[in-house]
């Protein structure tokens, strides 16, 4: 791939708390590489605004290698930018070229209120795991692999649901702010496998019921969340979830 | 706790809605059977829609289509009050909306729009049951004159107007289940992938071919093909 250098306009949310109004701040970078992350151009421009004694523009990041889910961005009307199965940290500015104007919002969500700047609180999603997302049953000790059989379809389905990493692009995508993503994938992986059995329908029940006292909306199954996944759960993951809840509602005795 | 969550909760509501979709599509196939018996003349010039009147007289007379009928406004309500609900509710998800939103490169525009197609079917429904439906029941409860279904739908669909919003009301309705007829299965938790690109398929047929079939007759009677 040919490297070239580009410059660029950034049009960015800037916001300093929850309460206060946010709005768009327009910023220019220069001599930006074509090999850099989305995110070691935002380092390029907050070290400019530091020289010019201005507050960096907070955003939230960690692993940088896509496997934390924490660089929520919402570029150019997308989360996480143009490209599929990819998360900020992971999107390189190859994906943008020279003289672009690339607009970066937070994600925007009641259920995700912004801290500051790009920041948002998703300790929404934290709630709804703790609501059931584990298995609470004593293992013991530990017992001889292979003990318990699981089919390698399930065994697969189960490893690829908890691939997500809680980024909340499923949200931020989705014209509702439905977690149905989010939530459906941290019900599957349990309820896949032998393990997750007994506390099956409890966990639906509670989770789902969690997740719309966290205030996301509800699934009108337009697929957006899928699109942006960056770890590519699917819908069949949002079926299973309704599947589960509905048997739980049938058989539960309360 | 159980029973009473699932008619608040958003998936148990979601699947009130798919049940209640899938529920109003079965109707349109039986209406668009009655509907067909107009063409009838198509092939047998002398039928002069008697094989439609009798279809016509039968639904509206016999006991077991009316106990159905209610079923059916009671579908139709549950559809509209769930939907309605949920949309209001989604949108104040997001009070602060964003500056650029790409909808077209995570989704289709008719899956963003069923709220708005919906509408559309809702204001077209209240015509088509004003324009058809109750001179039926009016003449069979009120002024018990004579019923002839054939002749109330030429007069009517002989209209520019009243076909051009017919059309209308069939496209939005096509478009609506375009969207909806497989979301109805996803919904109710059915995905699976053998079954569901065989869904999909049926679905999109399902929503070009009857809405199409209805515009068919509905111009037949208008050019006057079927007298
Ligand atoms: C009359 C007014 C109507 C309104 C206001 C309305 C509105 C809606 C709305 C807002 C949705 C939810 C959007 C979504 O799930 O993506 C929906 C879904 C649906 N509607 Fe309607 N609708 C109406 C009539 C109908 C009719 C006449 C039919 C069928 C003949 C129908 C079939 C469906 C189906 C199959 C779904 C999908 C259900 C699901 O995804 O769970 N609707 N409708
Ligand atoms: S389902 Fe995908 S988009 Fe949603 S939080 Fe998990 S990884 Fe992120
Ligand atoms: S910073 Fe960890 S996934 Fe992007």
């Amino acid at each position: 791939m040919e490297h070239y250098n580009m410059n660029l306009t950034l049009k960015v949310w800037r916001q300093k708390n929850t309460k206060e109004k946010g709005h768009f701040e327009t910023y220019n970078v220069k001599g930006i590489s074509s090999e850099m992350s989305f995110l070691e151009m935002f380092d390029v421009l907050n070290e400019d605004l530091v020289h010019e004694n201005k507050e960096p523009i907070a955003f939230d990041h960690d692993c940088r290698e896509g496997i934390c889910g924490m660089c929520s961005m919402y570029i150019n009307g997308r989360p996480h930018g143009p490209w599929n199965a990819t998360t900020t940290c992971q999107l390189h500015m190859r994906a943008f070229k020279d003289g672009e104007t690339i607009t970066v919002e937070p994600w925007r969500a009641q259920a995700f209120p912004v801290i500051k700047d790009l920041v948002v609180d998703r300790s929404a999603f934290d709630r709804i795991i703790q609501a059931g997302g584990y298995i609470s049953v004593n293992t013991g000790v530990t017992v001889d692999a292979n003990a318990t059989p699981i089919s390698k379809v399930n065994a697969d389905k189960a490893f690829s649901t908890a691939a997500c990493i809680g980024c909340g692009a499923c949200v931020a995508a989705c014209k509702n702010s439905s977690a149905m993503l989010f939530t459906s994938a941290k019900i599957s992986q349990l309820a896949l496998l032998p393990q997750g059995e007994p506390e099956r329908h409890k966990r639906a029940l509670d989770m789902v019921h969690q997740m719309d006292e966290e205030g996301f909306g509800s699934c009108t199954n337009t697929g957006a969340c899928e699109a942006v996944c960056p770890k590519e759960i699917t819908l069949e993951s949002i079926a299973r979830m309704n599947r589960e809840f509905l048997s739980a509602s049938v058989v539960s005795e309360d | 706790m159980a029973t009473k969550n699932f008619f608040t909760s958003s998936v148990g509501r979601k699947i009130i809605v798919g049940l209640t979709g899938l529920f109003l599509i079965s109707f349109l196939v039986v209406h668009l059977l009655i509907n067909s018996f107009i063409l009838v003349d198509l092939v047998n010039p002398n039928d002069n829609g008697a094989t439609f009147n009798e279809a016509a007289h039968f639904m509206s007379h016999n006991w077991l289509i009316r106990v159905v009928e209610i079923g059916l406004f009671a579908g139709l309500i549950a559809h509209i009050a769930m939907t309605v609900k949920l949309t209001i509710e989604n949108k104040k998800k997001r009070p602060v909306q964003y500056a650029v939103f790409d909808g077209k490169a995570n989704s289709k525009w008719y899956a963003r729009s069923m709220a708005i197609l919906g509408s559309i079917l809702l204001m077209f429904l209240a015509v088509h049951l004003s324009q058809f439906w109750w001179p039926t029941k009016e003449a069979l409860y009120i002024t018990h004159a004579d019923e002839n279904s054939f002749e109330m739908v030429k007069a009517t669909l002989t209209n520019p107007i009243n076909l051009a919003i017919y059309v209308v009301g069939v496209v939005a309705l096509g478009y609506h289940l375009l969207h909806g007829f497989q979301s109805a299965f996803q919904s109710l938790g059915l995905n699976h992938k053998k079954y569901t690109p065989i869904i999909k398929t049926i679905g999109t047929v399902f929503a070009i071919a009857v809405p199409a079939g209805f515009a068919f007759i509905a111009l037949s009677v208008f050019l006057g093909l079927v007298q």
